[in-house]
């Protein structure tokens, strides 16, 4: 009786183990995996090969008509198939300080040359490209150099170029003008560049 | 600060004292999860080969286990990869058997990752990470570059765009085979949503100016981003496909909004007077809370980790540092290896990142508790902004 009480447990602890760990020597627990698709997440099983991306539906987001305003920057479709010229105002690139937005007072002649370029060419609009060096993160970047394209677009207003004729996009450090790795090409790198934009041909 | 370690170690100490010095007490005094000082899990691994061999390496080592000769092993893993993956962890101290499992199926490579996570389910009582998934930037020299997806090491990895064009910061979506990215494909940095099960993309942010840095919240219906179409770069918050948008801060200059595990808050970097900060914002919208993280300097890159206890973020010294800080505040930062653009794992403890080698970078894994990090295959190119699926 003594004895009973005592093996009793133990031998429900030792089918417990058992069943538990699924230890049965020689018969190990199998688990199936299925297919070679790899399952991801939330129990959706994707496909062998994901497929390429398809055409990207234009227009279709919801912002993408955005009109612009006093503060906004202008509205994207106003600069449909409008004609780039690099060449045009590359003399006038504006360079920063390190992890600043700040126009600095030296570069006054550049905005105002590509003031009176805007001036005298009425149809004309602008694009400018804000960069930064390689000395801060991706996304912390992409900031600073929109920041930047908008000080540059500021600037520009002040010396009397409406806004709505001015575009911003920041390229990060995604495109240096020089690709080197010291003090001068960084000093290079944080810039914003003026691309004069054309209407397009017969308009 | 050093009284709240103490106090951790005081407690580790405890345990080891009320259960005498027992060797299988290092176990609890390694689950205390002191950041960067944690001593890995002891194992020994004998009988598998090759790509086995080296699946049950990574996925073990980036989850907190070290690997040691039998008879200094706290559990002991042994089985074998010929042909299918079966295999047995021994407890070495409690002296019993506690998993014994074989595979089948798949390939040898997959069989190994959930032996790992069966493993790793059984020793430390956590879901493992060896099957899920990373998205990922891959660059070239030019600066344009392709938005990839792979499994959490690197491998199988598959371009899921052929757009030719700078791309950033991709973003899974909870629990679902889609993400979103940045892409300047249209000429403006835009932000898609894209179907991975049928490849399926819709433009959800192409305002004019700045559209980056999407950040899907835990339930999936809301997406943070970055846009300057108001005069400056800011953190605005819209339903999953665009719509019902609306302006969250007014600062000068914000960057990589995160959501907090509850939906309820967003962390991001900012700059208030000059100085980079990290600050959070209600998901609802009200007032800017900044974030101590005194003693260091220029936090960017903020991630969320979903157990909601931790907020990994990138510091900028001379170069770049991954760092993590407890989200209560009950100990500052603490910088732990050289990196950027960190992103949780679904357990909470595991990071990818992106480290500088020659000029490049190359994804890595890193387990912030016992600071044990390897290095990803690497795909062509610059890879970064890696993105752990969750």
């Amino acid at each position: 009786m003594k004895m009973n009480k005592l093996v009793f447990p133990l031998v429900i602890a030792l089918a417990a183990t058992l069943a538990s760990t699924g230890c049965k020597k020689g018969t190990p627990k199998t688990t199936i995996i299925p297919g070679r698709n790899q399952q991801i997440v939330g129990g959706e099983t994707g496909p062998g090969t994901l497929p390429s991306g398809q055409p990207i539906d234009n227009g279709n987001g919801p912002g993408f008509n955005d009109k612009p305003g006093s503060l906004s920057t202008a509205g994207l479709d106003m600069f449909d198939g409008m004609i780039k010229d690099p060449a045009a105002l590359a003399a006038y690139t504006v360079h920063f300080d390190f992890d600043s937005a700040t126009v600095k007072k030296g570069e006054e002649s550049n905005i105002s040359a590509v003031a009176s370029a805007l001036a005298s060419n009425a149809g004309d609009k602008l694009l400018i490209e804000g960069n930064c060096d390689e000395r801060g993160t991706e996304e912390y970047n992409r900031s600073l150099g929109e920041r930047r394209a908008l000080a540059l677009r500021e600037a520009l207003a002040k010396a009397g170029v409406d806004p709505s004729r001015v575009r911003t996009i920041s390229y990060g450090k995604d495109k240096p003008a020089d690709s080197g790795h010291d003090e001068a090409a960084w000093a290079k790198n944080r810039r914003g560049d003026f691309i004069l934009l054309h209407p397009k041909a017969g308009v | 600060m050093k009284k709240l370690i103490l106090n951790f170690l005081t407690i580790g100490l405890v345990a080891v004292a009320l259960h005498g010095a027992h060797a299988q007490d290092i176990q609890i005094v390694s689950t205390i999860n002191v950041l960067g000082q944690t001593k890995p899990i002891p194992v020994s691994l004998d009988g598998f080969t090759g790509e086995a061999a080296e699946v049950l390496k990574f996925d073990l080592f980036v989850q907190g286990f070290s690997f040691v000769a039998p008879d200094a092993a706290q559990y002991q893993i042994s089985g074998s990869s010929a042909g299918d993956v079966s295999g047995r962890v021994t407890d070495k101290f409690a002296k019993k058997v506690v998993l014994s499992r074989s595979y089948n199926g798949a390939s040898v490579r997959r069989q190994a990752h959930a032996f790992a996570d069966d493993i790793v389910q059984t020793i430390q009582n956590k879901k493992g990470i060896g099957q899920t998934k990373i998205a990922f930037k891959s660059q070239s020299a030019s600066g344009n570059g392709e938005i990839f997806v792979a499994d959490f090491d690197g491998y199988n990895k598959q371009s899921i765009t052929s757009d030719n064009a700078i791309v950033a910061k991709p973003a899974w979506v909870p629990g679902k085979l889609a993400v979103y990215y940045t892409s300047y494909a249209r000429g403006n940095p835009d932000i898609f949503y894209h179907s991975l099960s049928g490849g399926q993309r819709r433009v959800v942010a192409g305002y004019s100016g700045l559209n980056t840095s999407a950040a899907v919240s835990p339930d999936g219906a809301k997406v943070a981003m970055i846009l300057s179409k108001a005069g400056s770069p800011n953190v605005w918050v819209c339903n999953a496909d665009g719509t019902n948008l609306k302006r969250l801060t007014t600062g000068l200059e914000d960057s990589s909004p995160t959501w907090s595990n509850d939906g309820q808050w967003i962390c991001f970097a900012t700059k208030i007077a000059e100085r980079r900060r990290l600050a959070k914002v209600s998901a609802s919208g009200g007032p800017v809370k900044t974030l101590n993280t005194a003693g260091v300097s220029n936090p960017t890159e903020p991630d969320w980790s979903p157990d909601g206890k931790w907020i990994a973020f990138t510091r900028q010294a001379r170069d770049f540092d991954i760092c993590v800080m407890p989200v209560d505040g009950s100990l500052p930062p603490t910088v732990l290896v050289a990196g950027q653009n960190p992103s949780w794992a679904p357990n909470s403890r595991t990071l990818v990142f992106n480290h500088e080698i020659g000029h490049r970078q190359v994804l890595s894994v890193l387990d912030v508790f016992t600071k044990q990090y390897k290095d990803c295959l690497r795909a062509n190119g610059s890879n970064s902004q890696p993105a752990w699926a969750k």
